[in-house]
């Protein structure tokens, strides 16, 4: 490996490299200023899972006024504050950046043998921009939010009526200006990953041996560049209509509002696949790990993501069908939009497949991932409603498409999250969780969910439009048990944060390899070093990342005891003098580890 | 506390969509009943073959998984079949949305505009009703049965969306451009108009009622929309015709012939009935302004122009006999 990457830490002969990178360099001052893409990660996860909290309280308060007909616990303005802000968090603060940003960031290098990112201290500027970004949103809520939905339509939303203007009279400007910042994070993470990609991997680690995570945080990385721009040149055009009166949107200035809907699903439909592309690789991730198996297709699953990404750019019509373009328009968009279920599909038959004959295990990890597999193929079935132009114009913009995006962003994305927390806690903090409270959570967000979008199906399909702060007689069993679903929800996700914290304060000591997967992440100490694997192990691989037939005993060794790197992750002052202790351990390793240096 | 009386529609025969009201239904309940049972084939065969799967290759101490091959065909059939999947679907939506994008032939135009928040019908005849139902007033969407109908849908402020769920229609109120439905109503009874766009504080309350009504009764509606409303005196009527046609923006606030002090575009309507010595003309000639002359001016407004008034030309407007009846009454009581 060339020596492309600066030290992870601020200064590079301070750190042990045979210490795990927790415990490297404390105090909260080396966190802030850290290079390590570990670190940087684990500030992400922090941060993004704090944004699904606050998005999720607002999610609880809009069920719950939902519970009944007219006010329950609001008003309109509040309410229709609530769901915008929902939907803004969700998007823009959690799942944008929720796998790329936070685990890609720690596990990426890692699955590419590599020590850090290819540029780690534009890694740390990426997470600056996000945090600087959060504040103009923190602002904006603080200010009493947007109420525009986080679609920020025109003229609604450019159109200021402090200025004589029809439209919203919320805190706008600081909300898009807060996207429009983190958009250049996406951008900047887009770019490191993609050149980590091409140039960091190790010796031996061949295109088709990358992991299909890294496929798919590879593939998430082109849209994030390329489409997040488009994203930032829509929404300063937005700021300046609404600040300056510029008149590019609002028909009283002369401007078009359907203009708007181009540009912003230009961007947010290949957004869509930043979300779930990545949720996809996750899943793979687990499903071959608790299957003990390599997927089957694996450069099929890795393609599909690729396909995804293109295709994505092409499908942003379908959002506008009823808004007023020509059928010729129309006819087209639905056409590219069929193209996307072709990979979808893909993924999901060669998922199956990879269960066959398989060793499946279902530990919680797994639960999580055939959730994904359950849940995003009745998202994708009813996306399929959606793309026919003749039924999607009696369901757009009714529940049912708040159904279905969920199923593909909660029943998607999040499970992967959730399930991309479960699968790495143990390599990302060292200590494993209670598997059995971890069921309890999962059982509880699994059924919570179905109860809560299942019914929004029916009630889209009987024509309940969204974003409505009350709605008519008929409706009402359905709301009601869309909200008792939503509070078991929030119960499961309750279960599961105390179940991590306890694993914080008192889990017992991860092993090195706690669920037998043959990928990299899981052949280096846990926690990592700093550098990601202990000095002169730099990993040259000669066998695939999913090849479990290859794998030796050790490498999949299943126990406390870890017979590789004996000794690893005290700190050289707790014990003895530092180099001695290391000289000491790379003997210990080369007994304990001959079989793979052998090989290597 | 919705003030909205909710209509009763006729019982609907899928469970899990409006009943049928238009004949634009049809060919959109064709095509969501189809992808609904290809959906539930797909659905059941993955997550039967996945479960099976879990069950059937339990880890088991010892028993290690098979390696996986390569398996071309099989990539290529999943793939492949899916593609001939999808253009079916493609064709059975893309027929339903063309079948109904066309309008046919002779349809009654009728004009849909939406404000902040709510939605009003202009009818052939001139008659703007709010589409929100009120039993008071003369009010909601009123349609015939097995007649051709064209909303033209426009929007004063932001965007609004017009959604019929009976009739399976949708479409977007943008302001600054013209969108159209076309449909045919075939079955008599009551249906939901929703605002399926976001619109701002009350975009929940933006709703409205359409009547589909026998060719008898609709005639009936329409007659009576030429009547003065029940309570009112012809000359109240005529105010509030003169009023809602915008006529006070010429002729000023109660025919004054003066707005904010100044001389308005159109001349004094107050004191002209049977004025001493006429209406001067811009020929030269004067008129006596009695009945027939008011009621020439509203139907054929350029037919005698009156004198310093000839820069602006006045719109000929559509009314019945009733309502001039009611206007002349009214400009009769000016003075």
């Amino acid at each position: 490996m060339a020596a492309i990457t600066t030290s992870p830490g601020s200064s590079h002969d301070e750190i042990d490299p045979n210490v795990s990178y927790l415990d490297a360099k404390k105090g909260i001052m080396n966190w802030l200023i850290t290079l390590d893409h570990k670190r940087i990660g684990v500030m992400y996860l922090i941060s993004v899972t704090l944004a699904f909290t606050l998005g999720g309280i607002f999610a609880l308060l809009v069920r719950a006024e939902l519970w009944s007909r007219g006010p329950t616990l609001m008003n309109a303005d509040t309410y229709n504050r609530m769901f915008s802000l929902h939907g803004v968090v969700m998007v823009f603060l959690f799942i944008i950046p929720s796998i790329p940003a936070a685990m890609g960031n720690i596990i990426l290098p890692i699955q590419l043998g590599t020590k850090d990112v290819a540029f780690p201290r534009l890694n740390l500027f990426s997470l600056y921009i996000f945090w600087f970004g959060a504040c103009f949103g923190l602002y904006s809520m603080i200010n009493g939010g947007v109420d525009t939905g986080w679609t920020f339509y025109t003229p609604y939303s450019s159109s200021d009526p402090a200025r004589g203007g029809v439209g919203s009279p919320a805190a706008v400007i600081p909300m898009t200006l807060a996207a429009f910042i983190m958009g250049f994070s996406s951008i900047l993470t887009g770019v490191n990953f993609i050149a980590t990609v091409h140039k960091m991997r190790a010796p031996g680690l061949t295109w088709r041996r990358l992991t299909l995570f890294s496929w798919s945080l590879y593939a998430t990385s082109i849209i994030q560049v390329l489409a997040t721009p488009v994203l930032a040149i829509t929404l300063l055009l937005l700021t300046m209509e609404r600040f300056l009166g510029l008149g590019i949107f609002d028909p009283h200035l002369g401007g078009d509002p359907v203009l708007f809907q181009h540009f912003f699903w230009f961007y947010s439909h290949p957004a869509v696949y930043i979300m779930i592309v990545p949720g996809m690789g996750v899943t793979s991730e687990i499903i071959a790990a608790f299957s003990r198996r390599e997927p089957v297709g694996y450069m099929a699953i890795a393609m599909s993501s690729l396909g995804l990404a293109l295709l994505g750019f092409l499908v942003w019509g379908h959002h506008l069908f009823v808004a007023g373009m020509s059928e010729y328009a129309t006819m087209v968009f639905s056409a590219l939009t069929f193209l996307v279920a072709i990979p979808s599909g893909v993924k999901v038959f060669n998922w199956v497949a990879t269960l066959y004959k398989g060793s499946i295990s279902l530990q919680s990890p797994m639960l999580w991932g055939l959730s994904f597999l359950f849940l995003f193929t009745i998202g994708g079935l009813t996306g399929l409603f959606l793309g026919m132009l003749a039924v999607d114009v009696h369901l757009h913009d009714t529940y049912f498409v708040v159904a279905h995006f969920h199923y593909v962003m909660v029943g998607g994305t999040v499970m992967g999250f959730v399930g991309g927390l479960h699968y790495w806690w143990p390599k990302f903090t060292g200590k494993m969780y209670d598997e059995g409270w971890a069921r309890v959570g999962w059982f509880f967000v699994f059924i919570g969910f179905n109860l809560t979008f299942l019914p929004q199906f029916i009630m889209g399909s009987r024509g309940m439009p969204r974003r409505y702060y009350d709605y008519l007689e008929m409706f009402e069993p359905f709301h009601k048990a869309s909200t008792i679903g939503s509070w078991l929800i929030g119960f499961g996700f309750i279960v599961l944060a105390i179940m991590f914290i306890r694993s914080l304060l008192g889990g017992k000591p991860a092993p090195r390899n706690p669920w037998g997967a043959a990928s990299l992440e899981w052949m280096t100490p846990t926690p990592p070093p700093t550098y990601n694997f202990l000095e002169g192990k730099e990993p040259v691989l000669t066998r695939g990342q999913y090849d479990y037939h290859l794998a030796t005993d050790d490498e999949l060794y299943e126990g406390y005891d870890d017979p590789l790197f004996p000794g690893y992750g005290k700190k050289p002052e707790a014990a003895k003098p530092a180099p001695k202790k290391t000289e000491e351990k790379k003997a210990d390793e080369k007994k304990a580890d001959e079989k793979k240096e052998e090989k290597e | 506390m919705t003030f909205f009386l909710e209509p009763v529609t006729p019982e609907s025969e899928n469970w899990q969509l409006p009943p049928t009201m238009a004949d634009t239904a049809p060919p959109i309940d064709t095509a969501y009943v189809f992808i609904f049972w290809f959906s539930v084939f797909f659905f059941v065969a993955i997550t039967l073959s996945s479960l099976y799967f879990i069950w059937k290759y339990k880890r088991v101490k010892g028993v290690k998984s098979e390696p996986t091959g390569h398996f071309n065909k099989l990539e290529i059939f999943w793939t492949v079949t899916p593609t001939i999947f999808i253009v079916g679907l493609f064709h059975v939506g893309f027929t339903g949305y063309i079948k109904n994008a066309t309008a046919a032939e002779g349809a009654t135009e009728i004009r849909i505009r939406a404000k902040k928040w709510t939605w009003e019908a202009e009818y052939p005849g001139g008659q703007r009703l709010p589409l929100k139902y009120d039993p008071a007033i003369p009010s909601g969407l009123h349609l015939e049965k097995g007649k051709p109908y064209k909303m033209i849908i426009s929007s004063e402020d932001v965007l609004h969306s017009f959604f019929i769920p009976e009739f399976r229609m949708k479409r977007d109120a943008v302001p600054g451009q013209y969108s159209f439905i076309s449909f045919t109503p075939t079955v008599a009874g009551m249906a939901h108009v929703f605002c399926a766009e976001y619109c701002g504080t009350d975009h929940s309350a933006m709703l409205g009622t359409v009547f589909v009504e026998e060719p008898a009764e609709h005639k009936k509606f329409l007659d009576d929309l030429d009547k003065p409303p029940p309570g009112l005196t012809p000359e109240q009527w005529g105010a509030k015709l003169f009023i809602a046609n915008g006529c006070p923006t010429c002729h000023g606030p109660d025919g004054t012939g003066q707005i904010n002090g100044a001389k308005s575009p159109g001349p004094r309507l107050a004191g002209l009935y049977m004025k001493a010595g006429g209406e001067m003309m811009s020929t030269g000639t004067a008129v006596t302004p009695d009945e027939n002359y008011i009621r020439e001016s509203i139907l054929r407004p350029n037919a005698k122009t009156v004198m310093g008034y000839t820069t602006v030309t006045m719109p000929p407007f559509v009314f019945k006999d009733p309502q001039v009846d009611a206007l002349i009454a009214y400009v009769k009581s000016l003075k």
